[in-house]
């Protein structure tokens, strides 16, 4: 039991870290989520560049295939640097559920695309209502003559609009919250009858509607067995979630430090207010959640590959309800302590703390974690 | 980064489950288990068994008759034992005396008193707080005068804990009135047997007598009783403090009450069905396990760090302050799983252990008293609010 990184390790963080100080500014993250998509194609290839885009792709289809620590370091990473391209949603959350659900041969028109940077996937699978449920799905997908016709809405699908393919979970069998009979399907952004539309989120980031008017599909566009996408999809959503503690721990380090250095600084009283012990003792209490958060986020990305379901998700959602609280908590510290500043737009840590709360309400809330762990909890007797 | 222990790690884990499974006397680990009030004999006895085994110092290395554990192993060991059954270990004498004589004691103080820590023969207590000196504890006033090779000690230490028990004490006196307070410290070793000490028992809510006021009235204490140099006895304080916050997040013990929850939750009943069936209980068992499951890692982040760098840092105020909020939650979750039965309290029942034809869940009989007396978990070893202060300083740079 250890808690270092490999030279390797260390050398990908560095990397990362150095391109968010130099090339990703607050300035420049501001004027990106500001343009009409949301992100930059510009970064995405510079991503592509570093190598970030293939580290979970297969070597055979042109990526790195690392493990889970390496994602979790990127993601810390681009948590301190409030990266706004989709690199959860694509280069994680789809890259993944083409891993586990498509055909050697799907793989193959897919993954080395996807790292090299050439093209972006999206995974459509919450509905309006359906909450965090996973497999809670109304959308059908019925079979026709040549495949496959498609109806029903998606919604707060991650970047869709940037995506050129849209992973659809839809029901080929089964009630609504079934969990058999969901298949995935893989869909080109132009699919006649798809409707992608577009939505800014809190945070600066987008996500998309997506409308299925009786979209046609060929047999071949089914990833994977017919009924049996919910396995893949928990799984990738898993190591999504374990990314995503990554990315809410390195916010909450950036929360800390900039919150730490304006306590030392701000003066009122004729003294850094800093020395006030409230003060201390609320950033004291912040480091406590983060440092916890942070132990967490560890466990998820050890455990978000497992294979033994009941221990993946035992981990993974005490993780995330470890997460959400801290997150939280650190956030509105965070503001506290910066008084009026913190309520401004012009400093990033109302910024981070939008990130924060957007991150709580992504891939299942606390509520919802802390139920799935209860659950877990149960069947251990 | 790599979250497993090693196959010898493992192995060892089971070495000593097997050794707490064969040697615990089974009435101790009933006390144990149930929250039931141990007495020195059975922290003797248990003291004795793994003084046998080689065990007897979990923390101490080999020169000095330790075992020379890792970090790991001294946490694996914590974590099995408790999860066993054993009583905790007094640390007054291996976790904290103990490491201080090591490091500044002479090798006279080191061969006349290390052993007998080791091996249960004395007990000691520890002469730190005064009713004038708390948190605050450099304004202690206890007075050690020099007479040729002896030295006059009178005041009144107080919370001293089991000093009904001790053979002796380590202490905290002025030797120097006219410096700042933190310079004219010493350190003395004190035989409790010595004319002029007086130990009075403190009850405490929980209806227990373990800590104590101890009185000294011109009591004699040989010069070559003083560790280190004399006014340096500050430095040796805090070099204390560092060591008494080790394996301070009381993880195992968590663990093992965290169990003994459950258990309770599965055994009472609301609306017909299990207590821990019901879904805004089921809540608060697991917002702690889950606070638990992240302090176990923080606790091995802190070893794994200390394993480099050998003495324990600033970050051991996080386990404190973290560890005592998890054990105090638990013990007001087992209050309210215990339900209206939990108001019983029959003192008999805590110190008698089992009976048979008691008119409650015989796991009830404690939960109150542990409740209770467990509320001293945040104001002991530096209160958690004297550890925000230290983590406020020393790693927030405030």
């Amino acid at each position: 039991m250890h808690f270092t990184f490999t030279e390797e390790q260390q050398m990908l963080e560095d990397t990362v870290r150095r391109f968010v100080a130099r090339d990703y500014t607050f300035e420049r993250r501001r004027a990106v989520a500001a343009s009409p998509e949301g992100w930059s194609r510009e970064v995405w290839s510079r991503f592509a560049e570093l190598g970030l885009l293939g580290l979970n792709v297969p070597e055979e289809h042109g990526g790195l295939d690392v493990g889970a620590v390496e994602t979790m370091l990127v993601m810390d990473a681009l948590g301190r640097g409030l990266v706004v391209e989709p690199y959860l949603s694509s280069a994680v959350l789809a890259t993944w559920l083409i891993r586990l659900a498509a055909s050697e041969a799907q793989q193959r028109e897919l993954l080395p695309a996807l790292a090299r940077g050439e093209t972006l996937a999206a995974v459509a699978q919450a509905e309006p209502g359906a909450r965090y449920e996973l497999n809670r799905i109304a959308a059908r997908a019925e079979r026709t003559s040549e495949g496959y016709r498609l109806r029903g809405c998606k919604s707060g699908v991650l970047h869709g609009a940037a995506a050129d393919w849209l992973i659809v979970a839809a029901r080929t069998a089964g009630e609504v919250a079934g969990y058999d009979g969901i298949s995935l399907f893989l869909l080109r952004r132009d699919t006649p009858g798809l409707e992608v539309r577009a939505y800014r989120t809190f945070d600066g980031l987008r996500e998309a509607e997506v409308l299925l008017h009786d979209v046609h599909v060929p047999a071949a566009a089914r990833l994977g067995a017919e009924g049996q996408g919910l396995d893949p999809l928990e799984r990738a959503c898993d190591i999504a979630l374990a990314a995503l503690c990554a990315e809410a721990t390195g916010i909450m380090q950036a929360l800390l430090d900039a919150t730490l250095e304006y306590l030392r600084t701000r003066r009122q009283f004729g003294q850094p207010i800093g020395r006030f012990q409230a003060l201390q003792h609320r950033a004291v209490d912040m480091l406590i959640q983060y440092e916890q958060a942070k132990s967490m986020t560890y466990l998820a990305a050890i455990r978000s590959r497992d294979p033994d379901r009941r221990e993946r998700r035992r981990a993974l959602s005490a993780a995330k309800v470890a997460v959400g609280r801290a997150g939280r908590f650190v956030g509105q510290q965070a503001v506290q302590l910066h008084g009026g500043m913190g309520m401004t737009d012009e400093l990033v840590v109302s910024h981070y703390f939008k990130r924060l709360t957007a991150i709580e309400l992504t891939l299942g809330d606390t509520d919802s974690h802390l139920e799935r762990f209860i659950g877990t909890m149960r069947a251990n007797g | 980064m790599d979250l497993n222990f090693t196959p010898e790690e493992n192995a060892f884990r089971e070495e000593v489950r097997a050794f707490v499974r064969e040697k615990l006397p089974v009435h101790i680990r009933h006390k144990v288990m149930n929250g039931l009030r141990l007495t020195r004999e059975d922290f003797v006895a248990w003291q004795r068994a793994l003084y046998e085994r080689g065990w007897g110092g979990p923390t101490w290395p080999k020169e000095f008759g330790g075992p020379g554990w890792t970090p790991v192993q001294q946490y694996i060991f914590e974590e099995e034992t408790a999860a066993g059954g054993g009583p905790r270990l007094i640390p007054f004498g291996i976790k904290m005396v103990a490491p201080v004589i090591m490091a500044f004691g002479s090798r006279a103080q080191q061969e006349r008193f290390l052993p007998k820590i080791l091996s249960a023969e004395e007990w000691w207590c520890q002469g730190y707080s005064e009713p004038g000196a708390g948190s605050d504890l450099a304004s202690l006033k206890t007075r050690a005068e020099r007479r040729g090779d002896r030295y006059i000690v009178n005041g009144q230490k107080t919370w001293t804990t089991y000093a009904q028990h001790a053979d002796w004490i380590f202490c905290l006196v002025r030797t120097d009135t006219e410096v700042k307070p933190q310079q004219g410290i010493s350190f003395l070793l004190i035989d409790m047997k010595s004319p002029g000490v007086t130990v009075r028992p403190i009850t405490l809510l929980d209806g227990t007598r373990e800590v104590n006021e101890v009185w000294f009235e011109n009591v004699e204490v040989p010069v070559e009783n003083r560790v280190g140099e004399e006014n340096k006895g500050w430095t040796y304080a805090k070099f204390l403090l560092g060591h008494e916050r080790t394996n301070i997040a009381g993880v195992g013990i968590a663990k093992r009450e965290l169990a003994r929850l459950k258990r309770l939750a599965a055994a009472e009943h609301k609306h017909g069905r299990p207590l821990i069936e019901d879904p805004l209980f089921a809540a608060k068992i697991a917002e702690v396990e889950i606070e638990l499951m992240a302090l176990e890692i923080t606790n091995l982040r802190v070893l794994s760090a200390e394993a480099e760098r050998r003495a324990p840092g600033p970050e051991a105020s996080i386990l404190k302050i973290k560890g005592t909020e998890i054990q105090q939650a638990i013990t007001e979750l087992l209050l309210c799983a215990a339900g209206p039965s939990a108001r019983a309290y029959v003192e008999e029942y805590l110190e008698a252990g089992y009976q048979p034809d008691a008119p409650w869940p015989d796991y009830v009989s404690s939960v109150a008293a542990g409740y209770f007396n467990m509320r001293k978990l945040s104001i002991y070893g530096g209160s958690n609010e004297i550890q925000k202060n230290i983590i406020a300083q020393n790693i927030l740079r405030l």
